[in-house]
């Protein structure tokens, strides 16, 4: 395929039996994004990561990954594929060092740009006290720290993480989250599926809402939101109780205004489009107060409730 | 490719640090070493001035009590090593969560599966030939008869022969690893299989054969000829008699025949048997051989395609 995707899926379907796991699924992720598979259990979001690294064939449909067939070329799709499973486990009688080395060396690193490597990952995942310990006596939570370096040390283009937050604390969670972003931040596509949707909306730049096996909604938080929740609308908010005399003259001039309403402490303007600019203007030369705007934002939790509801 | 190589070092490195191989290793020496002290202090007994091969005595000399040799000690151990080298190969690792950490790395799918199993030969190899070569050494100090260049060779074959055998246990554990989810299971099922085709293929043999050929005072050599072949194509569904039957022609140049009722008729009808060369006991064996190398291959071969197709989920 000629275009820039680095995973790209179409019409692709998996059944078992009758049951169809995934259903003609078309999805494309771009280089650089962080995509959040969002779903109950069982709505195929496993499946599909399992297709994209040719642990899983297809029933139909096409699957690329960086351009290549995840079942007919796999070793350059695993190459550049970094995948940290759901249940992640370790050889518990090696050394979290001698785990890690044991993937170095299935990724042909040289044995010296092994041992720089793992000192590297380990510092960043916070493990570098315990590299000589056992893997059985590991924690949890220290264990999908050590996935993630894991994944870190074949220094991947594409990172897929199925639920790296499961079953670990608060603080856990937000070390995992943090090395997550750090790796985005290193230009590295992310593909991450969980049911934490509040972690999600922290670091996805792009969310894709699976149910029984169809991608039923893809985008942004932000336009997710307007779409399920207020129709496609923009909801800007005025940290102004009243629109008096001059001011709300000007702001009724802006075109696409649908609704102006006021609420305790400010004013909800709904606009078909992004006003805030020219809203901000109009304050600005009738008041002479420079006002922030704010655009309503949305809480992934909501938008997909509203899913889950509607079916 | 070198993936293969990878998972072969890591495989064989886990083998020998594991304390299970501890355990068996220390085990299986003794048990070896309690066989050969009894036979070097019956080998008086079994050997007489035609006797050519003193030396390839001592591994099929039993205790005059105790009707236990080197090779049937070997029938019943080569398959538990070979059942605890495979039967959680990789059940174990879907277990513990490492196989799909594992298969997502850069290496094919059948470098897996075979690097288990070559590390596993290589492992099978290195405890058969120190423990022959253990025996042999403690016979050659005990008894004080060096083996001729004929011996060694035929040491050599009984080697190669033991290997094989192991290699057919470790793959059917290798298929039940990847047949069933649980390693209990697996182990379970391969232990089952042995304990049949072990003990009770023999007796299924014998009485079929004797319900089909009654065999009684009267019976005429014919007859029991004729009860013997389908005795021993029946109990030859077990891979512990193709290995008896190997292990005792090359051990014993002088047998002729993979059947022992056949040489006792041979010898009271006055034949005085002498000694095979090498090739023509290989040639007697042959066909066990063949049979032994098609049952490993069958059962790896089912083992391999299952593994290679199959979907690899974490949970």
């Amino acid at each position: 395929m000629k275009n820039n995707f680095v995973i790209e899926t179409q019409n692709l379907t998996k059944a078992y039996g009758k049951f169809i796991a995934v259903d003609n699924l078309s999805l494309q992720i771009s280089a650089g994004e962080v995509f959040g598979l969002l779903g109950p259990n069982g709505a195929g979001k496993t499946t599909t990561i399992l297709m994209a690294i040719g642990l899983s064939e297809p029933t139909s449909g096409l699957v690329r990954v960086i351009g290549y067939d995840p079942a007919r070329e796999p070793i350059k799709v695993k190459k550049v594929v970094g995948y940290m499973p759901e249940k992640i486990g370790f050889y518990d009688d090696l050394t979290a060092r001698e785990n890690l080395e044991y993937t170095g060396r299935l990724n042909k690193l040289g044995s010296q740009e092994i041992t720089t490597k793992i000192n590297e990952v380990l510092e960043s995942v916070g493990l570098q006290d315990v590299p000589n310990q056992l893997v059985g006596k590991f924690s949890h939570g220290m264990k999908q720290r050590l996935g993630i370096a894991d994944v870190m040390i074949k220094k991947p283009k594409i990172a897929i993480f199925d639920e790296p937050t499961s079953g670990i604390d608060p603080e856990g969670t937000d070390q995992v989250l943090n090395l997550i972003k750090d790796m985005a931040s290193q230009n590295i596509t992310v593909l991450i599926s969980s049911h934490q949707l509040h972690q999600i909306q922290k670091i996805c730049t792009r969310v894709g809402i699976f149910s029984k096996g169809r991608l039923v909604a893809s985008g942004s938080v932000d336009k997710l939101g307007r779409e399920t929740l207020r129709k496609g609308k923009f909801n800007i908010i005025l940290p102004i109780a009243q629109l008096t005399g001059k001011l709300r003259d000007e702001i009724s001039k802006i075109q696409g205004i649908m609704n102006i309403e006021t609420k305790e402490n400010s004013t909800v303007i709904t606009a078909e489009d992004n006003i805030s600019k020219q809203l901000e203007e109009a304050v600005l030369s009738c008041t002479g107060l420079k006002v922030q705007m704010r655009v309503e934002e949305f809480e992934l939790e909501d938008i997909y409730m509203q899913y889950f509801k509607e079916l | 490719m070198s993936g293969l190589i990878e998972v072969f070092w890591k495989e064989l490195a886990d083998n020998f640090n594991s304390k299970r191989f501890i355990i068996l290793f220390l085990l299986i020496y003794l048990a070896g070493i309690a066989t050969i002290y009894i036979a070097a202090q019956n080998i008086r007994s079994s050997v007489d001035d035609s006797t050519k091969y003193i030396f390839l005595n001592l591994f099929i000399a039993s205790g005059n009590n105790i009707p236990f040799s080197f090779p049937l000690f070997l029938s019943i151990f080569i398959p538990i090593v070979g059942i605890v080298l495979g039967f959680d190969a990789v059940n174990s690792e879907r277990v513990s969560g490492n196989l799909s950490r594992l298969l997502s790395q850069p290496l094919y799918r059948d470098d897996v599966i075979n690097g288990k199993f070559l590390a596993g030969i290589v492992m099978m190899a290195i405890l058969i030939f120190s423990i022959v070569t253990l025996v042999a050494g403690l016979g050659l100090r005990m008894i004080g008869v060096p083996p001729q260049a004929e011996e060694v060779l035929r040491l050599f074959v009984f080697i190669l022969i033991s290997i094989l055998y192991g290699a057919f246990w470790m793959s059917l554990a290798i298929l039940f690893s990847v047949l069933f989810r649980k390693t209990a299971t697996s182990a379970l099922a391969s232990i089952a299989i042995w304990l049949f085709l072990f003990l009770f293929m023999s007796l299924i043999a014998g009485l079929v054969a004797s319900t089909v050929i009654p065999i009684t005072q009267n019976s005429t050599v014919e007859e029991v000829s004729q009860f013997d072949t389908l005795y021993r194509m029946l109990s030859r569904i077990s891979p512990s008699t193709l290995y008896g039957e190997s292990v005792q022609a090359i051990l014993l140049p002088e047998l002729g025949n993979t059947s022992p009722t056949m040489m006792m008729i041979g010898m009271y009808a006055g034949l005085r048997p002498t000694p095979l060369p090498l090739s023509q006991s290989l040639l007697i064996i042959w066909p066990q051989l063949i049979g032994l190398l098609a049952l490993t291959a069958i059962c790896f071969s089912i083992a391999y395609i299952k593994f290679l197709r199959e979907e690899i989920r974490s949970t």
